[in-house]
């Protein structure tokens, strides 16, 4: 025998938690998935600078074009400056609405059975790989922020704003995943999933106030921007990061509950997916 | 029903998917560290089997305890004993073997300082520890069973529930794979249940075993009690024939290849 001696204590020595880690079992798991999230972006980059060329795409022609032609009246913010907030929103819906394949591809895998023959109940799942999510949204997030002041935006300075920021991100893609994780446990494939993804992903994105005021809506278009919840991610991502006027408070609560409602939704379909 | 000396009990289960029955109205009992082995063809019904011991169904009827709690529920203190390596093989090729180790000790609450000495001991356990810093999907076949291995051991489990743990591995990687699993249990003492498709292997490392055909328990006992119990000098095979009818299907067959399909790509 080559090897070390018994890995293993003697039966039964682990089978009963204490009674402090059952309170602590959801953020422990949140934790557990988000620095796995961190090592898988670590480990492999490419997907880092490939999704950061899109939203480049955005400042760079839509952002400077139309900052020179002024055909979006956004006050003094100069059109730029508007714009980056809503592409960094943008760019966090384009990782989260295609989240759900990733659940697929576990199940598929026997992953998924293996995570639930853990003590992890279904909503400590969802809310661990919608908060790994948040994570990947956020390392996307430096790219699109620090490419903005490059381009002359001129961005907040104050920390309290910038972990606003943090949390908000974290919440809208926490929502978008679950949503793509509901839509997951709804069309059962990989296929499907991304047919659907890619068809909500437009409407979602110009139906919110991520390119223009929502007061250039039409009336049809204003009432689908209201019940868009990155509407309200982007109001709040604008108000922090440039300081335009906006409504912290209504947005947040909108995301909070937005998320939960997500988290909700996904945990209980994810019994479909393990059947 | 809860006795002490069985890992697992049960009794009538049965689960159906639709109109096709899985599981029919099942009677099993392993007791307390032996290696329990379930046999049968493809669609025997062996993984529906392990699925609602494991949590992962409900049971259409019928009932499962393990270790004396009924499975229905006291679903997070069952999973608590139980460590479980499906069919497939699911390590995560993105990871390093240590970090898809370190993932599932901090699923299972090992305490945040002993997890990196358990991780190190259970990589050295499975003889993954010079491996431990690639990423798993530069392992090879036998290399990440061994890995799954350790997911599966890092909680100290009293129930190591393994579906197929040698699929697709050469002879060499079969016994490393069952040399370990041996080796744990003699120092733990933990009950091992197990499916496979090799009669050698049941044969040679199972106490008692379950043959099982289409949804049922068609025999069960000791090897040498199922061999002697049919002609003498048979061979588990022949029993296997003769009690299930059909051709033992070696891991050939389309639904085994769509897996290692799956599996490939997914390893990159
Ligand atoms: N998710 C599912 N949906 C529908 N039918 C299923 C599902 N899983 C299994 N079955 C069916 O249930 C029966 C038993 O399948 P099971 O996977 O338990 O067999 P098995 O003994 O593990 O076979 P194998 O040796 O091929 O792994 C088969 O007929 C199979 O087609
Ligand atoms: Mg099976």
């Amino acid at each position: 025998m080559t090897h070390a001696a018994p890995a293993v204590p003697p039966a039964g020595s682990a089978d009963v938690p204490p009674a402090w880690t059952t309170w602590r079992l959801l953020p422990a798991r949140v934790v557990a998935m988000c620095i796995v999230e961190l090592q898988k972006i670590r480990h492999d980059r490419t997907e880092l600078y490939t999704r950061a060329i899109q939203p480049a795409l955005w400042l760079l022609i839509f952002g400077e074009t139309f900052s020179r032609l002024r055909a979006i009246p956004t006050g003094k913010v100069p059109y730029l400056d508007y714009l980056a907030p809503g592409i960094l929103a943008q760019s966090t819906l384009f990782i989260a609405i295609f989240y759900g394949i990733q659940i697929i591809w576990d199940r598929d895998a026997g992953v998924l059975a293996k995570l639930l023959v853990t003590p992890t109940p279904r909503a400590a799942l969802i809310t661990g790989k919608a908060f790994a999510a948040g994570t990947r949204a956020l390392t996307q997030a430096v790219a699109i922020l620090v490419l903005s002041a490059i381009l002359g935006v001129t961005l907040t300075l104050n920390p309290l704003r910038w972990l606003g920021v943090i949390v908000i991100v974290m919440l809208g893609t926490a929502f978008f995943s679950c949503l793509s994780m509901t839509i997951a446990g709804l069309a059962m494939s990989r296929d499907r999933l991304m047919g659907i993804g890619q068809a909500i992903t437009m409407p979602l994105f110009f139906g919110s106030n991520a390119l223009y005021p929502v007061d250039l809506m039409p009336t049809w278009l204003r009432v689908i921007s209201h019940v868009n919840p990155l509407s309200y991610e982007v109001d709040a991502l604008r108000h922090l990061l440039i300081g335009t006027p906006g409504h912290l408070l209504l947005d947040f609560g909108v995301l909070v509950v937005a998320a939960a409602a997500g988290i909700t939704a996904a945990s209980a379909l994810l019994g479909r997916l393990v059947r | 029903m809860s006795d002490e000396k069985y890992a697992v009990v049960c009794r009538g289960l049965r689960h159906a998917f639709g109109s096709a029955v899985a599981v029919d109205d099942i009677d099993l009992d392993v007791v307390e560290g032996e290696i329990f082995g379930l046999l049968g063809p493809n669609g025997a019904g062996k993984t529906t089997t392990i699925r609602l011991i494991t949590t992962l169904l409900p049971a259409g009827a019928g009932m499962v305890e393990v270790f004396g709690l009924d499975v229905a529920s006291h679903r997070m203190a069952v999973r608590r004993t139980i460590g479980y390596l499906p069919q497939q093989l699911s390590a995560d090729g993105s990871l390093t073997g240590r970090e898809n180790v370190e993932l599932f000790a901090r699923l299972f609450d090992v305490p945040r300082g002993e997890r990196r000495e358990r991780v190190r001991e259970v990589l050295a356990a499975v003889g993954l520890e010079e491996a431990a810093e690639r990423r798993a999907q530069t392992y090879s076949g036998g290399m990440i069973r061994r890995l799954e291995l350790a997911q599966a051991l890092i909680s100290s489990p009293r129930l190591l529930i393994l579906d197929e743990p040698t699929i697709g591995l050469d002879p060499v990687a079969r016994d490393g794979v069952w040399e370990r699993i041996q080796e744990v249990r003699r120092a733990t003492g933990m009950t091992v249940l197990v499916t496979t498709h090799y009669m050698d292997e049941a044969d040679q490392y199972c106490n008692r075993i379950a043959l099982m055909h289409r949804g049922r328990i068609r025999a069960l006992g000791t090897p040498d009690e199922l061999k002697s119990g049919l002609e003498p000098g048979a061979t588990l095979e022949e029993v296997f024939r003769a009690y299930t009818g059909d051709q033992l299907e070696e891991s050939g067959d389309f639904r085994d290849a769509r897996r290692t399909r799956r599996t490939a790509s997914r390893l990159g």
